[in-house]
């Protein structure tokens, strides 16, 4: 552990879980404004959407009858700073009758495969995302 | 061993804040190390030095503010979360053009930069919230 303190090479695994709604309480929003400042300390971050958190992915959100900011569209950014795993697990949305379909498209770019635009959403089941989580170092939950 | 501390939840409305004061008390109590106290979301209202709780009940500021002298804990509150909230030092007061301060002796107003430099420095990262 000590060798963390000189911030060098040294990097964790992080998971932010998501298992809120994105609107209805501040969760959501705030979970993402961690994720953004997080992405500066280069770790190797990930994101799940788990329970109502999956929604926080879903295409055309709107936001204009509720006076809230719509900031769904900072999810597409994510790419950009380097967050590239988002794992949606699967018993969530057909807990609630969501497929693939109904959520974002999120890419990124693959600097390691010639820039190719790649999905960062990645559906698994929720053994495979327990799996995942054992797999962490820090896990923070939102 | 090291740890931190998230607190998400504001004081009184839920047990978190609570659970989370016991927690660092006992971990301190057993010779740990707390790395930091980090407190996001409504976990920032813990800050205030403006409640007033009943006589016979306890004080959860002056819980974290004893705890902040007796041990040196670190105690931050997210600036970006406190902005929102009206949790505010003398410093931000002034800047941000308001006419009271109100953060709690022990207490220090910063970025989430703290947080994840605790999920990285620390052993153990606990979160207490809803």
């Amino acid at each position: 552990m000590s060798e963390a303190a000189g911030g060098g090479a040294t990097s964790k695994k992080f998971l932010y879980v998501n298992r809120k709604a994105p609107y209805g309480t501040i969760y959501a929003l705030e979970s993402l404004e961690v994720v953004l400042i997080g992405a500066a300390f280069e770790q190797d971050v990930s994101l799940a959407f788990i329970d109502d958190g999956v929604f926080q992915l879903s295409k055309g959100q709107s936001t204009d009858a509720i006076g809230v900011k719509n900031f769904s569209p900072t999810y597409r950014a994510l790419g950009d700073y380097e967050v590239t795993k988002l794992y949606v697990e699967k018993e969530s949305l057909d807990e609630r009758g969501l497929t693939l379909d109904d959520l974002m498209d999120v890419t990124y770019e693959d600097e390691d495969d010639d820039y190719e635009e790649k999905p960062s959403i990645r559906v698994v089941s929720r053994s495979e995302l327990a799996d995942i989580m054992a797999g962490q170092d820090v896990i923070l939950s939102f | 061993m090291k740890f931190g501390i998230v607190v998400n939840e504001g004081p009184y409305t839920h047990q978190a804040a609570d659970s989370a004061y016991q927690f660092t008390k006992a971990v301190l109590e057993k010779g740990h190390e707390v790395f930091r106290v980090f407190f996001y979301h409504d976990g920032v209202n813990n800050g205030t030095r403006l409640t007033v709780p009943p006589g016979d009940e306890r004080d959860i500021q002056k819980n974290w503010t004893a705890l902040a002298e007796e041990h040196k804990v670190d105690l931050v509150i997210c600036i970006a979360a406190a902005q929102r909230r009206g949790i505010l030092d003398a410093n931000e007061a002034k800047r941000q053009g308001k006419d009271a301060d109100n953060i709690a002796p022990g207490f220090r107003i910063s970025g989430l930069g703290q947080l994840i430099e605790a999920g990285i420095e620390a052993d153990r990262l606990v979160t207490f919230g809803d």
